[in-house]
C-alpha cells in the first residue's frame, strides 16, 4: 500500500496565533517563576539551618542589586499570577448560587482580587508588628 | 475495580499552591526580596536572629513549609501540563522531573526546618 501524504496542520508555535492562547501561555509561564521564588526561599531556609555565617551569605546574595531587580520582576509576575488566577476562578470552581441566582464570573474575580489585596495588606502589617 | 486516578491529589496541591501564591505571593516577594534587602522596613530587615526566631516558632515553621512546598507543587503540576501543550510528551520522565523536583524540595525544606529546631 502506498503511503499517503495527507496534510497535517503544523502545530509549531500554535500559542502565538491568537491573543487568547498568548494570555494562556503567559498565565502558565508564571508557574516557572513561582518555582524559582520557592527555590530562593528554600535556599534561605537551608542556609539558615547551617548557621549565622551561611545565612549571612544568602542574605548578601538576596541584597545584591541584581537580586532586587529580579525580585521587582518577580513582583510583577506574581501580580499577574494573582490577576489571572482569579480570572479563571469562575471556570475552575463549582457554580455558586446566591439568593437563587448564579454568581457572575466577574463578581467571583473581583472578590478574589479584593481578598488578595486584603491578605497582602494584612500580611505586610503583620510583618511590621511582629518584626 | 477500576484503578483510581491519582490526579485529584496533584490537582489539590496545585490549587492550594496557586491560591496561596495568588493571595500572598506578591506581598512575600516584596517583603523578602525588596523591602528587607533595601531596608525599607528597618525593623524587618531579615536579620539572622529574627528569622531564626520566626522559623523556630511552630506557626512560622508551618508557614515557611507551606509556602515553599505548595509553591513547588503548584509549579510542578502547571509546568507538567504546559509541557504537554508544547508538544513534549515525556510521560514518566516529564512527570518525574516535575513532581520529583517538588517532592525533593519539600523533603529538603522539612529537613532544614527540623534541623533548625523548636
Amino acid at each position: 500500500m502506498a503511503f499517503r501524504r495527507t496534510y497535517v496542520r503544523p502545530m509549531d508555535g500554535w500559542w502565538r496565533r491568537d491573543p487568547f492562547f498568548l494570555r494562556y501561555m503567559a498565565r502558565e509561564a508564571t508557574s516557572i517563576f513561582v518555582v524559582v521564588y520557592a527555590m530562593i526561599l528554600l535556599a534561605g531556609v537551608i542556609r539558615l539551618s547551617q548557621g549565622e555565617a551561611a545565612f549571612g551569605e544568602w542574605l548578601e546574595g538576596v541584597s545584591s542589586p541584581w537580586s532586587v531587580a529580579f525580585h521587582a520582576f518577580l513582583l510583577a509576575v506574581f501580580a499577574y499570577h494573582t490577576w489571572s488566577w482569579f480570572r479563571i476562578m469562575p471556570k475552575t470552581m463549582p457554580p455558586v448560587a446566591v439568593g437563587g441566582r448564579r454568581l457572575a464570573g466577574s463578581t467571583i474575580t473581583a472578590l478574589g482580587i479584593a481578598a488578595a489585596a486584603v491578605a497582602s495588606v494584612a500580611f505586610y502589617l503583620m510583618v511590621r508588628v511582629l518584626a | 475495580m477500576r484503578k483510581r486516578s491519582n490526579q485529584p491529589v496533584f490537582w489539590l496541591l496545585f490549587g492550594a499552591g496557586g491560591m496561596l501564591s495568588a493571595l500572598l505571593g506578591a506581598a512575600l516577594v516584596f517583603v523578602t526580596g525588596i523591602a528587607a534587602p533595601l531596608g525599607l522596613e528597618p525593623r524587618a530587615a531579615m536579620g539572622y536572629a529574627d528569622v531564626l526566631a520566626f522559623s523556630r516558632n511552630w506557626a512560622g515553621k508551618a508557614f515557611l513549609f507551606a509556602v515553599i512546598s505548595l509553591f513547588l507543587w503548584h509549579g510542578a503540576h502547571r509546568i507538567y501540563h504546559t509541557l504537554h501543550d508544547l508538544g513534549v510528551r515525556g510521560g514518566l520522565v516529564a512527570k518525574l522531573a516535575c513532581y520529583g523536583t517538588a517532592f525533593l524540595g519539600s523533603v529538603f525544606a522539612a529537613e532544614a526546618l527540623l534541623k533548625i529546631g523548636f
